[in-house]
């Protein structure tokens, strides 16, 4: 043993004496010279819409970095002076990059134009430790849809704990498809090596270039969105809160994402951003919540079309059954107004008839079929939850809320188990009480209504240069009624639009054959919201929607016309009836400002 | 019956100095390492300097303490700290902090404590106690099996815990065995493993096999007896593989070229071995059982890399192997390195000048790489210093165990001396580009509180041993 010590110290001995004595290579540092490491930043993958039409690009920012290490006494007054900034501010920043590290670069002066990056470059050699770091910005050609991209921040320090990719000063993803797409869209950094001397020149590069790596650039995206479309959404919903969600039924690919009111991305970028980040988050109409996908509305009676779709699946309604309705005077739930009496399925879809899916709801959950009222509720959410509620779709969507369906566990503590039974829940027929749906829900229950039972999760990218399909592009998710019962849905949903007492006949469209339903979520804290989901053609369904126009009362007035002619736009490519648009584009639905209290 | 000693005369004081020298030396350059102008203080204790003085103290106080309390005391709690130990450790598994990918530690308050560090004391204490226990000539199964127990399941949990530096420590516990008289196939038998290990990443799996089946065949059959039975057995096995080989597509079986050399190598092996057992052929017996575990061994390893590890564990190891280059990593902390403690030449750059130890390049600059520290700002001079020292300190800890009255003594001196001796050897190596990059600290010099405290408790409750060792009559 000691014999096997006494040599493997002798083989050291040996090895360092060559590293330290006799080999040159390792001496580069002999005259005092050191590395510097040169991160080269790769262009942000771009962003284009479905037709190929740039979203996002980008644009070249200088930032002022320095190594305190290697800094030499210099004239602090002309520096901040190119730099644009004062001489105290300069210190401060000095100061800072010592206590961050006095090896590793920090940021002195974030995103220097390009002129004032021509002047530093040229008097750099004067200020041993500093150098310029090139990066990029985003820049928006058009100032739509940021709540859908998101928005690129510099890292955090609990980032960049977490993330060894990254070091301070780099900028990353924080919101939306940027923060989705992060590693997609940032590539790799690079890395160049070079050997400085004391005066801060290079003297060439470490090894021959052996250790550097090129950046690899990022990742183009497609984003499933049509520009034109999110645009025109965007300008319908001005001064009105609320969203429009639009989905390709067939692929589940979003083809507009509205949540209103709506913000400028350009805000949030460079400089400004910071400051305009604090305003906006200020803004009491929250433009930065994303409402599309993460307010959650009682669907009204929209929901009605599930309920006559369980109904017809569990066997205890079909489309001759017909239910008399006696208008307000009804019970236990009343009708918003009169109609022929009795009165069925596909005609109590179009007059959106309470009573009668109150009826139908009562004979779902009384089915003889099942032994307790728990058994057959749990077979009614099971049908409902097969429309993709109460789950987030997961696939690449920042940030969803899943909606709520209430389930037997709720009621059973709420009322006790034998507590409860229909009449107790009867506010669920037509959607209201517990359930929770979000705009994109709606729009998707549209989407699966029109494919006749089945639906793609909706998402927002198409494609992704150099990379084969994604995995949530080729599920399918049936639900569990059969494709037959749709028939008869979707004719009392043409009815809304073609039907003589359709909810939605004021806005019909000849030239298209369109199916819809309106709705409305009751708002305890002022006017209700007015919803409407509807998709278009009828047998061919190119675009299913859902519109949701807070504070706007009854669902045809606001949300009604809006769903019209973003399908009339999307089919058409242009708006048939201009007084429709004139009048949507002029309403303004913003809840009046609160008198504030002057202090003298 | 035993003698009162004054143990404090007795207490080994050149060891104590050894100790005092290393650790002193290790805190200067963790000084210089994790320099921060700003904060110049040595008593700053936001800075590591700061922290390592304060962990220090506390090692002196262990000191002190173990000195404090009576020497049977140790084998007393060997079996119950050892069984303590492993609850922790197992403890971390769920619930440790993830520190640099590994899961190793827990925090209490502001402390983080790294246990697996004191597992290598319970392993010494209760490896030293099980040992001294039983006769050293009559190993039997089950006492393998025990021993196996005791440095296995440290090691195994250290492993779960993805710290593959320290978990590979517990192989240095096998020196023990062999000094205290285990046969030396033991060794073999490990020493084979690796090179199989080695070897399966090297060659493709095909040639592998048939090398090693070309070897074990070989052997069988060059023998000067039986002539006729091997050439009959021999012909059998290879007709057999070549009939078996073409025959598949003409009956349209899909296996593999490889499955069949392996299954039918260990068809005919099998063959062997019965003939061997029955007429006694010695050659038989051993040719046939290497081949068929080494056989399986290497097919497992094969199919555990490519079906059970994903891609980055895959990498690591290439990277370790040198199959795969790493620029970016591994290699690059070794060029850094070289370069660090290459530019200190003979008298090094001076205290505080080094420049290459002060970027972030090597990821523990103060931990694992610290001996780059030294020989960039102390030179050759500075880095044969610590190996010189590192060599009388072993040299010396050899010395005393082997002066030892108990057994129990001197298996602890042992076990303790084998993870020193690692520890040293291990991260010298890596750190000059000899041995792969396995993050281990280098005693008494690294940073961090929890290998200082247990390698000074572990070497102090020896030097306690040692101070009694009067004691004992012979
Ligand atoms: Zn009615």
């Amino acid at each position: 043993m000691g014999a096997i010590i006494v040599i493997l110290a002798l083989i050291m001995l040996i090895k360092l004496f060559m590293i330290q004595m006799v080999d040159t290579r390792y001496k580069i540092s002999a005259q005092n010279n050191s590395q510097r490491h040169v991160t080269e930043y790769p262009a942000r993958g771009l962003i284009y819409d479905r037709q190929g039409a740039l979203m996002v690009y980008n644009q070249a920012a200088y930032d002022l970095m320095l190594i305190p290490r290697e800094m030499k006494a210099f004239d602090t007054l002309e520096l901040a002076d190119v730099v644009g900034i004062s001489v105290d501010e300069m210190k401060g920043g000095i100061q800072k990059a010592k206590r961050y590290s006095r090896y590793k670069p920090s940021v002195l002066v974030k995103q220097l134009n390009t002129e004032t990056y021509a002047i530093l470059q040229e008097k750099l050699y004067k200020y041993p430790g500093f150098f310029v770091q090139t990066r990029t910005l985003r820049k928006y050609p058009s100032p739509i849809a940021a709540n859908v991209l998101g928005y690129v921040g510099e890292v955090d320090e609990k980032w960049l704990e977490n993330n060894a990719y990254y070091q301070q000063g780099d900028y990353a993803g924080i919101s939306g498809l940027e923060k989705v797409y992060e590693e997609m869209l940032r590539g790799k950094k690079g890395v160049s090596i070079y050997l400085v001397n004391v005066h801060n020149t290079i003297q060439g590069s470490f090894m021959n270039g052996q250790y550097d790596t090129a950046a690899i650039a990022g990742r183009n995206l497609t984003t499933t969105l049509d520009l034109e479309l999110q645009a025109y959404g965007e300008r319908l919903m001005q001064n009105k809160i609320g969203s429009i969600v639009a989905i390709e039924p067939e692929t589940g690919e979003i083809l507009a994402l509205v949540s209103s009111p709506i913000y400028d991305p350009n805000l949030l970028v460079g400089r400004v951003r910071g400051q305009n980040y604090r305003s906006l988050q200020a803004d009491l109409n929250k433009p930065l919540y994303n409402r599309a996908l993460m307010a959650q509305y009682p669907p009204g009676s929209t929901f009605k079309l599930i309920t006559g779709l369980v109904g017809l699946q569990e066997g205890v309604l079909n489309p001759g059954i017909t239910y008399a309705c006696s208008g307000p005077n009804s019970l236990p739930i009343k009708c918003s107004h009169f109609h022929d009496t009795p009165i069925g399925l596909i005609h109590s879809i179009e007059e959106s008839c309470n009573p009668y899916f109150w009826k139908v709801f009562q004979s779902v959950m009384d089915n003889q079929a099942y032994p307790k009222i728990q058994d057959s509720f749990t077979s009614w959410r099971n049908h409902v939850m097969s429309f993709g509620l109460n789950q987030k779709f997961q696939t690449d969507l920042f940030s969803e809320s899943r909606g709520n369906i209430p389930d037997i566990d709720y009621f059973n503590r709420y009322y006790g188990e034998k507590g409860w039974r229909a009449l107790t829940v009867r506010s669920l027929s037509i959607g209201q009480g517990e359930i929770l749906l979000t705009p994109l829900q709606l729009a998707n229950q549209a989407a699966t209504i029109a494919n006749r039972g089945y639906f793609r999760p909706p998402h927002l990218v198409k494609q992704i240069d150099g990379l084969d399909s994604l995995e949530f592009q080729k599920e399918i998710h049936r639900t569990t009624i059969h494709p037959e019962h749709f028939e008869p849905i979707i004719e009392g949903m043409r009815l809304v639009y073609a039907g003589d007492h359709g909810t939605a006949r004021w806005y019909r469209n000849d030239s298209i054959p369109m199916a819809g339903k309106t709705g409305t979520a009751e708002n305890p804290h002022g006017d209700d919201h007015s919803i409407f989901i509807a998709f278009a053609p009828i047998d061919n369904p190119r675009i299913a929607i859902s519109v949701i126009v807070e504070n706007s009362g009854f669902g045809s007035t606001w949300a009604v016309p809006i769903a019209t002619l973003m399908m009339e736009k999307y089919l058409k490519g242009a708006i048939s009836r201009n007084w429709v648009e004139t009048r949507m584009l002029e309403g303004n639905l913003m809840p009046k400002p609160d008198p504030v209290e002057v202090a003298e | 019956m035993r003698r009162r000693v004054n143990y404090i005369q007795e207490m080994d004081w050149l060891t104590v100095l050894l100790y005092l020298l290393m650790v002193g030396f290790g805190l200067v350059n963790i000084y210089s390492s994790a320099y921060n102008s700003e904060l110049p203080s040595l008593f700053e204790t936001s800075q590591r300097y700061g922290k390592q003085i304060l962990w220090i103290g506390a090692a002196l106080v262990f000191a002190i303490v173990i000195f404090l309390i009576d020497s049977r005391f140790y084998s007393f709690i060997a079996y119950p700290f050892y069984l303590l130990m492993m609850v922790v450790l197992v403890f971390i598994i769920f619930f440790g902090i993830e520190v640099n990918a590994a899961k190793s530690w827990i925090e209490i308050g502001s402390f983080r404590i790294q246990p697996a560090e004191f597992g290598k004391l319970a392993v010494g204490l209760a490896l030293a106690k099980y040992l001294s226990s039983i006769s050293l000539n009559a190993y039997t199964p089950a006492t393998f099996v025990r021993i196996g127990a005791i440095v296995f399941i440290p090691m195994l949990l250290v492993l779960m815990q993805n710290d593959t530096g320290s978990a590979l420590v517990y192989f240095s516990f096998i020196m023990v065995l062999y000094r205290e008289g285990l046969s030396a196939n033991f060794l073999w038998i490990g020493l084979a493993s690796v090179f199989l290990f080695v070897m399966s990443f090297m060659v493709p799996i095909f040639f592998l096999a048939l090398g090693i089946i070309v070897a074990a065949y070989l052997y069988m059959l060059i023998t000067p007896k039986l002539i006729k039975t091997k050439w009959v057995v021999g012909l059998v096995v290879i007709g057999a593989f070549f009939l078996a080989y073409y025959g598949q597509s003409f009956l349209d079986l899909n296996f593999t070229a490889y499955f069949w050399l392996v299954s039918l190598s260990i068809g005919g092996a099998l063959v062997l071995l019965g003939y061997g057992w029955w007429y006694r052929v010695k050659r038989f017996v051993q040719g046939s059982l290497v081949l068929i575990f080494s056989l399986l061994f290497v097919s497992s390893v094969d199919f555990v890399f490519n079906e059970v590890l994903e891609a980055h564990q895959q990498n690591r190891i290439l990277v370790l192997l040198g199959k795969k280059s790493d620029p970016q990593g591994v290699e690059w902390n070794v060029i850094q390195s070289k370069i660090a403690i290459g530019s200190g030449g003979l008298a090094g750059k001076g205290f505080l000048n080094g420049t290459q130890t002060k970027f972030d390049f090597v990821p523990e600059q103060s931990t694992d790489f610290i001996f780059c520290t030294v020989g960039e700002e102390w030179g050759y001079i500075g880095t044969s210093a610590v190996i010189v020292l590192f060599v009388i300190f072993l040299l010396r800890l050899i010395y005393l165990a082997e002066r030892q009255r108990s057994n129990f003594n001197r298996i602890y001196g042992w076990g303790i001396t084998s993870v020193f001796f690692f520890h040293f050897a291990v991260n010298i190596s890596m750190t000059i580009g000899l041995a792969p990059v396995i993050g281990i600290p280098l005693p008494f010099f690294s940073y961090g509180g929890s290998s200082l405290w247990a390698f000074t408790i572990m070497l102090f409750i020896f030097l306690r041993l040692d101070s009694t060792r009067k004691e004992f009559l012979q």
